[in-house]
């Protein structure tokens, strides 16, 4: 793998960026719009529930998770419609460009832009309703890292799947994490799911960061067994999203996809 | 009169060699058992009618398209087994693909630059951007420029690497009869001066008979006539190149009529 070409494709996103800082705003607005309303839900779930339980580090906590997990999806996503858009596989890939290379920059670029959307929902959480990360310890620090595994995963799947059937399958790709959602329990305890959706959520990884999440947040610390689950998975996941990459690459280059990426669909 | 390679084609090694390339489509035979070579410093044209396969054979030489089989070496390089390596030796340019509009023409030529690991890059791209007359356009996004001036900067952008071999696809075809001009000019003194070899599809036969020094006519996926453009035309009793691309857009000429070489 070779820094200068991964750099190549860092540094186009970053020529994007400064050349239309409108594109920093989705970053940010979307992720401080859910920050406040939720912010303000928990405040009034804290207000009418019995005391003793704080509904901003379980609520906030989570859909500030959340948010990022499907941030970083979009970072990498967002890069490769980046190409899609300006029809520009032509000009990547007939070059000493590799696959590798060209999906590293897409991450790079995609944590670069979640972290920023991070940063905003951090503060604006942290300053306006008091959430503090500090109160899941050092655990969240592995947590955290499942999600961007996951988000990762999930955008280069994304990608994957856009590449294989043109550019008007962008909306099979953006509901993913919504999609996800429901299973994994964000909100609510795992046992709240019917039978068949726990045996689907026990195959996701971010599924184990919530449950460790509330855990904590019901002072019975961080289990290290679900954080090593999770990371598995989540590795997993990635690994098996970029060999659906490179498998849908290499039918493109048996079938012309890349050659001809252009048209509204593709057969 | 065209003049012919700068050094003797005998003794060198070709900068391309295509042996055998052949292209299914399901039960389309798209490409079918073709073979040439490109020396260093020659201009060939690779000309046919639409749906020929000059597309399909240049996306089989630059790596975005698998052949079905055969074999494409670029500077002695095998495409199917050292991919990256032979495409740093090769570089292109296609009406067809217009670097991103939303970059600037400086940008676009420093994230291709940094692609291709071109050393001293920022020197590399001021020569280009005076060579090319961009300078007053390095600020310009690529989307707002006219077609010529797109077309200058997409040239700019393939000798970005001093490649060893120019792929161009239809690289005058959107552009007025000047700035064509200018481009075949720059074109040759590439071939001249460093020693590339070009190869060049175009419907144009007047561009073609002035540039190049052979001429493959490609028609149904297969090579039917190649040589020195005046040759064919000799050979073949045709009054001029266009003449002869129509008789063999239309005929089946036999493989071995000719100048087939």
């Amino acid at each position: 793998m070779r820094v200068s070409r991964v750099a190549a494709i860092v540094i186009r996103q970053v020529y994007l960026l400064r050349g239309s800082p409108v594109r920093l705003l989705p970053m940010i607005a979307w992720v401080a719009i859910d920050i406040v309303l939720w912010g303000f839900i928990t405040r009034y779930l804290n207000s009418v529930a019995s005391p003793g339980f704080n509904f901003v580090p379980a609520i906030l906590g989570a859909v500030l998770l959340w948010d990022f997990l499907a941030r970083v999806m979009q970072g990498v996503t967002t890069s490769f419609f980046e190409d899609v858009w300006s029809r520009n596989f032509l000009n990547l890939f007939a070059t000493p460009l590799r696959v590798s290379e060209y999906l590293a920059g897409l991450v790079i670029t995609g944590v670069g832009t979640s972290l920023l959307g991070l940063a905003a929902m951090l503060i604006l959480a942290t300053l306006a309703f008091g959430l503090s990360f500090l109160a899941y310890g050092a655990a969240i620090v592995p947590f955290v890292m499942v999600l961007f595994l996951s988000g990762i995963a999930q955008g280069i799947l994304g990608a994957a799947i856009v590449l294989r059937f043109g550019p008007a399958s962008e909306w099979l790709i953006w509901p993913i994490p919504s999609v996800i959602s429901p299973f994994v329990g964000v909100f609510y305890p795992l046992a709240t799911l019917p039978r068949w959706m726990q045996v689907v959520a026990h195959g996701l990884a971010p599924t184990y960061v919530f449950e460790g999440m509330r855990s904590i947040v019901a002072g019975k610390g961080a289990p290290a067994d679900q954080l090593a689950i999770a990371l598995c998975l989540s590795l997993a996941y990635l690994v098996l999203a970029c060999l659906t990459f490179a498998g849908v690459y290499r039918y493109a280059l048996r079938t012309g996809l890349i050659a001809r990426y252009s048209a509204e669909t593709v057969g | 009169m065209i003049p012919a390679p700068a050094q003797d084609s005998t003794v060198q090694e070709p900068v391309l060699s295509v042996q055998g390339l052949r292209k299914t489509f399901g039960a389309m035979v798209a490409v079918d058992e073709v073979s040439f070579e490109v020396l260093p410093g020659e201009i060939v044209g690779l000309v046919g009618p639409n749906g020929a396969g000059k597309t399909t054979i240049i996306s089989m030489i630059l790596g975005v398209l698998e052949p079905s089989a055969g074999s494409v070496t670029i500077a002695g390089l095998d495409v199917a087994r050292r991919r990256s390596e032979a495409l740093g030796h090769t570089n292109f340019a296609a009406a067809h693909a217009p670097l991103p509009g939303n970059l600037t023409v400086e940008q676009n030529l420093r994230v291709f630059g940094m692609i291709y690991e071109v050393a001293g890059l920022s020197a590399r791209i001021e020569a280009l951007l005076a060579e090319f007359d961009l300078h007053r356009l390095r600020g310009a996004k690529c989307g707002l420029l006219s077609s010529g001036e797109q077309s200058r900067v997409t040239l700019a952008k393939a000798m970005l690497n001093r490649p060893r071999l120019l792929l161009l696809d239809e690289p005058t075809a959107a552009i007025d009869p000047s700035t064509a001009r200018d481009m075949r000019a720059r074109i040759r003194d590439f071939a001249a001066r460093d020693l590339g070899g070009v190869l060049w599809t175009s419907h144009n036969m007047y561009e073609v008979a002035e540039v190049c020094h052979r001429v493959l006519f490609l028609a149904r996926g297969r090579v039917l006539l190649q040589g020195e453009p005046g040759q064919l035309i000799r050979d073949h009793g045709a009054a001029t190149l266009e003449d002869l691309f129509v008789s063999v857009a239309h005929e089946d000429l036999t493989a071995g009529a000719g100048g087939q070489a």
